[in-house]
C-alpha cells in the first residue's frame, strides 16, 4: 500500500442557506493514507486558508463515532463507502490513486443546508421533543433493582439505543425517511417496562412529528440499515409499526 | 392526541393500506393462478370455461370482485400519493448515488414495477375481462379459446412474459415489506417471511408466464 | 474582593448533606416561575441540571455550540458510571466509595464534596433506569457490575462500551421533555462569548449564534456553566474538536477564581499519533491492560517487526518495575512510565512515540475467542483506525490528554467566586483532586446536575425573588456585547499568514513537551514564555478567513485557541508553583529515589485558587486549605 495517494475532489459548495451552491473542484495532493477522511479535508482547508480562499464548512466534533455530528455524502454514500463507519472513521486507505471522490452535503427537505457540507438537523431533536422521553421527574425513581428486565429485551433495547442521530439513515434513503431515527426511540421504550405507560401516545407523537417535519415514508428498501454506522435494524421500524397498529386498536384519546 | 384523520394520513397508515391492499391482491393471484392452471387439463378447455362461468356467477365472488377493484384502485392511488410525498422529501437530489451497494433494484423501483404492472392489467382486462363480461364472445364461446388465440400471438406473450416475471420481482419485495409494514418481523421469523415470499413470488411469477410461453408454443400438444 | 469561603456546613461528614438538605432554603412553586436560569453547556452536567431545574417550575435556557444538545462530549465516555449500590454484596458502601475517590485523586480533593458525590450515587442509577438507559444485565433481569482501576469492588454500571452515550442519551430525553413542557429552551449553535455582571453578580451572558454569526443578549437570575474541560489546550487530547475552555474563562477573566489549573489526566492507553495532520486521539479502554502486556525492545532504536524480537531483547518494564500492580498500574504511573522509555530512545512505530500493548500470550494461553468476546469491539476500533489486526501485531499505544480534573473554583454549592454563577461537571474543579478515578467523570456530571444544583441553587434564588429579570438594556449587557464585537472584529483584522491550527498546535507542543507528563522549574519557566510570545504572535499573525456574519468555524476557532493561549500559561504558573509530585501532576523535583511521585502534604494539602488580574499582570493564588478529618493521608506505592 502506497503512502500517500492524489485525489480530485468535487465538493459541494454553498455560502448559506439562500445562495446557490455549486460543485468546486480541488487538486488533492499527497494525502497520507493514515489520514482520516476529515483529516484530509482539514488539510484542503489549511491549504485554502494559505490561499487566501474560505474553508470548506463541515460539521464534526468527537472524531471517534460517537457523537453523530460528522456527516456527509461521498461516493455516493452516506459517510463514504465503507459499512457501519461514521465519516470520521473513514480512513483515506480505503480510497485509490488518482480517485475522484465527489462530497455532498446530506440532501433532504428537513436536512437544509445551512453552509457548504453543513445541514440543520433540528428535525431530530424536535421529533425527540414531542415524545422521546419517559416522564419521570428527578428523584421519583424506585430502586434500579426494583424492576428486573429480561437481558434479551435490555440488550436489543440497548441495540436500539445506541443510535447516534446523524441522519444517515435519512441520507441513504430514498425517500428521506427518518423511520429508522425515530423507530431506534420508539423500539428501545416498548422494550422496557418503564415505558409502557406512555408508549401508545409516544408512538403517535413521534411519527406525527416526523410526517410533520417533511421526511419521506418508508418502503422498507433496507438502504438506512445498511448504512447505519451503529447497524440499527430495521425490525425497529417492523416494532415501531406494530407500536402504531396498537395505538390505533387502543384508540382511546 | 392525533385526530383520527391525522392517524389514517400518516406515513405508516398510508403504508398499511398498501401492505393490505397488497396481500388482498398476492391472495387473489393465488386464486387467479389456480383457475388458470385449469387450462392444463386436457378436456378442451371445460374445466377452466366452467370455473369462469361460476366466478360470474356467484354472487359472493361478484361482491368480492367489487372489493378487488376497490383494492387495485386504492393500491394505485395511494402508492402514487406515497411517491410524489417521498420525491418532495428530497428536493434537490444527489449527483452521485450508489444505491445499489445498499439495497436491491426492486425494493427501490416498486413505482416502476407496479406501472408495468397496472399497464399490464389494463391490457389484460382488454384482452379477456372486456369481451367475457361486457361485450361478450357469444353464448357458446369458450373463454379458454380466446386465451389460445390471444396466446398465439408473439409479441402479446412476450409481452406477458415480460409483466409476469416482473410481477414476481414485484411480489417478492411487496410480499416481505407488507408484513414489515404490519410490524410482523422480528429475528426470528424474518428469514420465514421473506422465504416465504420468494417462494410464492417465484411460483406466481413462473406460473403466470408459463400460460404464453406453453400456449404460444404449444407444448401441450393439442 | 471574593474570598474562598468553601461554605461545607457544619458537623459531621455523614450528616452535612442529608442536614443541608432540610435546612436550605428554598423557593416556593409561584416564585420559581418567575426566575430564568441560563446554563452553558448540553453535556450530562449541564443536560441534567436543566431538566431538573425545568421539572422544579423554573424557566430555563440551555446553549450548546454543537447542533443539538445530544452531542455534548459526554456522549464519548466508555467505561462505565461508578455507584455505592453494594448489588454485588462485596462489600461496598458510600464511605468506601467516598474513601477511594479521595485516595484515588491523592488527596487533593474537598472531603465534604466528595462525601456528598458518593451519597448521591446510587439515585443516580434509579433515576437513569427510570428513564429507560439500557445498563447491561444479568439473566435474571438485575443490574451487572464490573470492576475499575483504583477500586477493589465492582461497582461499575455501564452499558457496552457507550455507557457516557447511554446516560447522555437519558439526560437529553429528560431535557427534551422539559422542552415539550415549555420550561426548557434549547439554543444550539450558540456559543457563550462573555458573562455579563450586574452589581458583581451574575446577571446573563452574550451568545453567539453560529450559523447567523448574530450576537445575543440572554438575561437570568443565575448562571450556570457546565461547558466540560480544556484538555484541548493540547491540541491533541481525546476531546473533542470542539471541546473549549472559552465559557469558563470568560467567567474567569470576570470574577471567577481557577482552580488547580494543571491537574490534568493524561490516560496511558491511545492510539499514538501517526502525522502531524492528526487532529485527535482516541482511546482505547482502560480495561486492555488486564490482557494486554507493555513492552518496548531492550536497544535503542530497534526497528524491527514486533514478530522478530525475542523475549529476551524485550523489555516488559511495567512488570519490571512495578511488580506488585505489574501492567494495571494507575493511569498516571503507566502514563509517565511509557514517556520515560519513549525519551530514552526505545519508542517504537514510525514517530518512536509508542510502546506495544501485547496480546500474544493472552491470546496463547486463553485462545482467540475469549479474546475476540472481552475486547472484540476494541479491536475492531483499532484496526479501523490504524489499519492493523491486533490479533497478530501488537497494538501501539501512547498515553493522551484524557481530562481535566482543574477548573472553575466552587463552593459546597457548586457556586464559584462570583455570585450567581455556577459551576458543574468536568468544569469545576472540585471532586477528583489531582486524579480522577475510571468512571468517576459521569458519576460527578449527573450527581451535580440531578441532585446537588436543584437544592443548591434555591439557596441563592431565595435571595433573588424581588428581583425582576434584568433587561438586556442594561448598560451591562451593552458593555459586554461591545467587548465581545470588539473581540471578534480584531480576530478577523489581524489578516496574518498562519492558521488558527498553527497556533494551537505550537501550543499544544509547548503544554505537552513542559507542562505535560512530567514538569519541571526549567521547562515551566521556558515554557511560559514560549506561551507568551505564541499569544503575542497570534494576536499579529492569525489568519481568520470569511466573514464575522453566518457560519465560520473558523472564527470559532480563533476564539477558543486566543483563550487557550491565555489558560495555558495559567497551568504553568500552577504547574509552577505547586513544588511537590500529586496524582496527574508530576514535579521532577519531588520524586523518590526510585523516581515515583512524591507528595507534600506540609505545604501543598491545599487548592490552588487563582484570580484573574489582568492579561499582562501576574494572577493571584488563594489558597483553600484541605483538611482532611475523615481520611488519614498516606503515600500510594504499587511497587
Amino acid at each position: 500500500m502506497s503512502e500517500t495517494i492524489n485525489l480530485t475532489l468535487k465538493v459541494w459548495r454553498q455560502a448559506d442557506a439562500g445562495s446557490e451552491g455549486r460543485f468546486v473542484i480541488y487538486d488533492m495532493q499527497g494525502v497520507s493514507t493514515h489520514m482520516s477522511f476529515l483529516e484530509m479535508m482539514d488539510v484542503l482547508n489549511e491549504r485554502l486558508i494559505k490561499k487566501g480562499e474560505e474553508p470548506v464548512a463541515f460539521d464534526h466534533d468527537c472524531r471517534e463515532g460517537i457523537c453523530g455530528m460528522c456527516s456527509m455524502f461521498i461516493n455516493g454514500r452516506a459517510h463514504g463507502p465503507m459499512d457501519a463507519t461514521t465519516t470520521c472513521q473513514l480512513h483515506m486507505r480505503h480510497f485509490k490513486d488518482g480517485e475522484t471522490v465527489v462530497v455532498e452535503p446530506w440532501r433532504a427537505g428537513p436536512f437544509p443546508v445551512i453552509k457548504d457540507l453543513v445541514v440543520d438537523r433540528s428535525s431530530f431533536d424536535r421529533i425527540m421533543q414531542a415524545g422521546g422521553f419517559i416522564s419521570v421527574n428527578t428523584g421519583n425513581a424506585p430502586d434500579a433493582n426494583a424492576t428486573p428486565v429480561p437481558k434479551a429485551d435490555a440488550d436489543e433495547a440497548f441495540a436500539a439505543a445506541a443510535c447516534i442521530g446523524c441522519g444517515a439513515c435519512v441520507a441513504a434513503c430514498k425517500n428521506a425517511s427518518a423511520m429508522l431515527f425515530v423507530s431506534a426511540k420508539v423500539s428501545q421504550f416498548a422494550l422496557l417496562p418503564q415505558g409502557q405507560v406512555e408508549r401508545t401516545d409516544r408512538v403517535q407523537a413521534m411519527v406525527r412529528q416526523h410526517d410533520l417535519e417533511g421526511f419521506g415514508g418508508c418502503t422498507n428498501t433496507g438502504a438506512c440499515e445498511a448504512e447505519c454506522p451503529k447497524e440499527i435494524s430495521i425490525s425497529h421500524i417492523a416494532r415501531m409499526n406494530r407500536e402504531y397498529l396498537f395505538s390505533i386498536a387502543k384508540g382511546d384519546k | 392526541m392525533n385526530s383520527l384523520s391525522q392517524t389514517l394520513n400518516s406515513s405508516i397508515a398510508r403504508k398499511v393500506v398498501m401492505a393490505l391492499t397488497g396481500l388482498f391482491l398476492a391472495a387473489f393471484l393465488a386464486e387467479h393462478l389456480y383457475g388458470n392452471l385449469l387450462l392444463y387439463y386436457n378436456d378442451n378447455g371445460a374445466a377452466f370455461n366452467e370455473y369462469s362461468h361460476t366466478m360470474v356467477h356467484n354472487i359472493l365472488i361478484r361482491m368480492v370482485e367489487v372489493f378487488l377493484f376497490a383494492a387495485i384502485l386504492l393500491h394505485v392511488a395511494q402508492s402514487i400519493a406515497i411517491t410524489r410525498k417521498n420525491n418532495a422529501a428530497r428536493p434537490v437530489k444527489y449527483q452521485v448515488r450508489k444505491d445499489g451497494e445498499t439495497s436491491n433494484w426492486f425494493s427501490r423501483n416498486m413505482g416502476i414495477t407496479g406501472s408495468v404492472i397496472f399497464f399490464f392489467l389494463v391490457v389484460h382486462l382488454r384482452t379477456f375481462f372486456v369481451p367475457y363480461r361486457i361485450t361478450g364472445i357469444g353464448e357458446d364461446g369458450s373463454l379458454a379459446l380466446v386465451v389460445k388465440e390471444a396466446f398465439a400471438n408473439g409479441w402479446y406473450s412476450s409481452f406477458y412474459v415480460a409483466a409476469s416475471l416482473i410481477l414476481g420481482f414485484h411480489l417478492n419485495h411487496g410480499f416481505q415489506s407488507a408484513f414489515q409494514t404490519l410490524g410482523m418481523n422480528n429475528k426470528q421469523y424474518a428469514g420465514l417471511i421473506r422465504n416465504t415470499g420468494t417462494v410464492f413470488a417465484v411460483v406466481m411469477g413462473a406460473g403466470f408466464a408459463s400460460f404464453p410461453i406453453i400456449f404460444y408454443f404449444n407444448l401441450l400438444g393439442r | 474582593m471574593a474570598t474562598l469561603d468553601a461554605k461545607i456546613p457544619p458537623g459531621p461528614l455523614s450528616d452535612k448533606w442529608t442536614k443541608y438538605r432540610s435546612t436550605c432554603k428554598l423557593v416556593n412553586p409561584s416564585n420559581k416561575r418567575n426566575i430564568e436560569v441560563l446554563i452553558v453547556g448540553s453535556g450530562l452536567a449541564g443536560a441534567s441540571a436543566a431538566a431538573s431545574l425545568g421539572e422544579l417550575g423554573y424557566r430555563v435556557k440551555v446553549f450548546c455550540f454543537q447542533d443539538s444538545a445530544r452531542r455534548a462530549h459526554s456522549i464519548a465516555a466508555q467505561g462505565g458510571i461508578n455507584a455505592a449500590k453494594n448489588y454485588q454484596n462485596d462489600g461496598d458502601s458510600v464511605y468506601r466509595l467516598f474513601y477511594d475517590t479521595i485516595k484515588g485523586g491523592d488527596y487533593r480533593a474537598r472531603e465534604a464534596n466528595v462525601y456528598r458525590l458518593a451519597e448521591v450515587s446510587a439515585s443516580i442509577i434509579d433515576q437513569c433506569v427510570a428513564q429507560g438507559v439500557p445498563f447491561a444485565r444479568e439473566y435474571g433481569g438485575l443490574l451487572s457490575n464490573r470492576s475499575f482501576g483504583g477500586t477493589q469492588v465492582q461497582r461499575t454500571f455501564y452499558a457496552a462500551g457507550q455507557t457516557g452515550q447511554q446516560l447522555l442519551l437519558g439526560a437529553y430525553s429528560a431535557l427534551n421533555r422539559q422542552v415539550h413542557l415549555g420550561n426548557v429552551q434549547v439554543f444550539s449553535r450558540h456559543e457563550m462569548l462573555e458573562l455579563v455582571l450586574v452589581d458583581g453578580k451574575a446577571r446573563g451572558i452574550i451568545a453567539r449564534d453560529l450559523e447567523s454569526g448574530k450576537i445575543e443578549r440572554h438575561s437570568g437570575h443565575a448562571v450556570v456553566l457546565a461547558s466540560g474541560g480544556y484538555g484541548n489546550v493540547f491540541f491533541l487530547s481525546t476531546n473533542a474538536m470542539g471541546s473549549n475552555v472559552t465559557a469558563s474563562w470568560k467567567a474567569h477573566k470576570k470574577g471567577a477564581f481557577f482552580g488547580n489549573p494543571c491537574f490534568t489526566q493524561i490516560h496511558p492507553t491511545c492510539i499514538p499519533v501517526s502525522g502531524d495532520y492528526q487532529s485527535k486521539l482516541t482511546l482505547m479502554s482502560e480495561s486492555l491492560r488486564n490482557d494486554g502486556r507493555v513492552w518496548v525492545p531492550k536497544a535503542k532504536g530497534d526497528k524491527r517487526h514486533p514478530a522478530e524480537i525475542p523475549d529476551q531483547e524485550r523489555d516488559y518494564y511495567l512488570e519490571r518495575r512495578y511488580p506488585a500492580f505489574g501492567n494495571l498500574v494507575p493511569r498516571d504511573v503507566a502514563s509517565r512510565a511509557a514517556k520515560q522509555v519513549c525519551d530514552e530512545g526505545r519508542g517504537v512505530g514510525q514517530s518512536g512515540l509508542a510502546v506495544y500493548l501485547d496480546f500474544r500470550d493472552s491470546i496463547k494461553r486463553l485462545g482467540e475467542p475469549v479474546i475476540r468476546e472481552r475486547y472484540g469491539n476494541l479491536f475492531e476500533m483499532y484496526e479501523k483506525i490504524t489499519g492493523e489486526n491486533p490479533y497478530h501485531i501488537p497494538m501501539r499505544i501512547y498515553p493522551a490528554v484524557h481530562y481535566t480534573m482543574g477548573g472553575l473554583w466552587v463552593d459546597y454549592n457548586l457556586m464559584t467566586t462570583v455570585p450567581g454563577l455556577y459551576a458543574l461537571g468536568e468544569c469545576n474543579f472540585s471532586d477528583h483532586g489531582a486524579n480522577r478515578l475510571g468512571a468517576s467523570a459521569l458519576m460527578q456530571g449527573l450527581a451535580d446536575g440531578y441532585f446537588v444544583l436543584p437544592y443548591t441553587i434555591g439557596e441563592y434564588l431565595s435571595g433573588e425573588i424581588r428581583n425582576k429579570p434584568t433587561s438586556t438594556d442594561h448598560p451591562a449587557f451593552a458593555d459586554a456585547e461591545k467587548e465581545v464585537h470588539e473581540r471578534i472584529s480584531r480576530l478577523m483584522s489581524v489578516n496574518g499568514k498562519q492558521t488558527v491550527d498553527d497556533f494551537h498546535k505550537r501550543l499544544g507542543n509547548i503544554m505537552w513537551n513542559y507542562c505535560g507528563m512530567a514538569r519541571n522549574e526549567q521547562g515551566l519557566t521556558k515554557a511560559k514564555n514560549m506561551v507568551r510570545e505564541l499569544r503575542a504572535e497570534f494576536w499579529k499573525d492569525v489568519r481568520v478567513p470569511g466573514a464575522a456574519a453566518g457560519l465560520n468555524p473558523e472564527l470559532e476557532k480563533a476564539g477558543r485557541v486566543a483563550d487557550f493561549l491565555e489558560l495555558g500559561e495559567l497551568m504553568i504558573e500552577d504547574a509552577l508553583t505547586r513544588k511537590e509530585s500529586c496524582g496527574g501532576h508530576f514535579r521532577e523535583e519531588s520524586q523518590t529515589e526510585e523516581g515515583e511521585a512524591k507528595r507534600n502534604d506540609d505545604d501543598f494539602a491545599y487548592v490552588g485558587a487563582w484570580e484573574y488580574k489582568g492579561s499582562e499582570t501576574a494572577p493571584v493564588l488563594h489558597k483553600e486549605e484541605l483538611k482532611f478529618e475523615e481520611v488519614h493521608l498516606t503515600q500510594r506505592s504499587y511497587k
